[in-house]
């Protein structure tokens, strides 16, 4: 909600955390100028890397009144432009879901220090960054609540899942501690409609508290406005809107 | 890493990209969301060398239909040349 008579201000800065193994990794950080204390959410990049959107997405949710931060999960793979160093994860098989989870656990960690912090944290995540944020909320005990935007590969065949991944997320969803926002696009192929529907029964079973919210007419990426193919406007503003008033109810 | 569909070979060339020509180690073939290309999903082309770091690379994206039509035309040249160099 923005006040037209109030100041405004954030800081948003490249940063570095202790991540999986005592790794320190790069992370991408943001967050409102006050003493707060303010929510926070824990940003998992997509596929295509550590890049501008996930820059932007960052600021956006300081904006919002959130501790951001965005950890570059692919740092141990090299520096570089986010395309090159995605290129070469992705020839790798991705990266370790351990270390994924690792990761997550030492932003946890610092955002939770933060004397501006409201002991509230939400990851927040898209393609494979959505599989990544349900991953790490199932895994650890360390989230208020999970928004999870087409993440693809949740549900997996049994002979889908490799020594880095492997054990598909949907499979963990009995130690799910927070409540889940889900976003997916009625044209994705990954998730498709099918994968969505195992994902939402597996919730179900499980007793989780959810929402999901299925939009026709948008495919794989609808919230990315760089990418014109994916983006598609009427469902990226109700999804955006969606988000926030998740945030609202889970983090405030 | 929606797919998972992602192929790595070893190899002997150069490639051009912004920095000039570099000898070319490796190739990076998959198949995923795309950087650029305006489709959900491309065959990915990376000719790399991992001993220069991420930037050494020259990259494709190209739809299914366009990368069936290019190994069609490099097996047509190929073959070609086996005629002119067994010749």
């Amino acid at each position: 909600m923005i006040d037209t008579g109030a100041y405004e201000g954030m800081i948003a800065e490249t940063t570095v955390i202790v991540g999986h193994a005592g790794d320190h990794i790069n992370a991408y950080m943001a967050r409102p100028l006050g003493p707060g204390p303010y929510p926070a959410v824990l940003v998992f990049h997509h596929l295509p890397g550590w890049d501008r959107w996930y820059r932007e997405t960052t600021r956006r949710f300081a904006a919002e009144g959130y501790l951001a931060i965005c950890p570059d999960l692919y740092h141990r793979q090299g520096t570089g432009q986010p395309d090159d160093v995605a290129a070469k994860v992705r020839a790798e098989g991705g990266v370790a879901d351990d270390q994924v989870v690792g990761d997550a656990q030492g932003c946890v960690d610092l955002l939770r220090a933060l004397p501006q912090s409201n002991g509230k944290v939400a990851g927040f995540g898209t393609c494979s960054g959505g599989r990544h944020a349900y991953l790490a909320a199932c895994r650890l005990d360390a989230f208020d609540g999970l928004i999870n935007c087409w993440g693809g590969r949740i549900v997996t065949d049994a002979d889908d899942v490799t020594e880095k991944q492997p054990v598909a997320p949907v499979d963990y969803t009995a130690d799910l501690s927070c409540p889940v926002l889900g976003l997916f696009g009625n044209e994705d192929s990954s998730p498709s409609p099918e994968h969505v529907d195992a994902l939402e029964e597996a919730l179900k079973t499980h007793g989780k508290a959810y929402e999901f919210h299925r939009y026709d007419g948008a495919g794989h990426g609808f919230f990315y406005d760089d990418r014109p193919a994916a983006y598609h406007a009427a469902s990226a503003v109700d999804g955006w809107a969606k988000v926030w008033h998740f945030l609202q109810r889970t983090t405030a | 890493m929606c797919t998972m569909i992602a192929e790595k070979v070893e190899l002997t060339g150069s490639a051009k990209g912004p920095q000039g020509w570099f000898r070319v180690a490796q190739a990076y073939i998959g198949y995923d969301h795309p950087v650029h290309a305006d489709e959900e999903h491309a065959l990915s082309l990376d000719f790399v060398n991992e001993d220069l770091g991420p930037a050494a690379r020259v990259a494709v994206e190209l739809d299914r239909h366009t990368a069936r039509t290019l190994i069609e035309r490099i097996q047509a040249a190929l073959d070609e040349a086996d005629r002119y160099e067994d010749a």
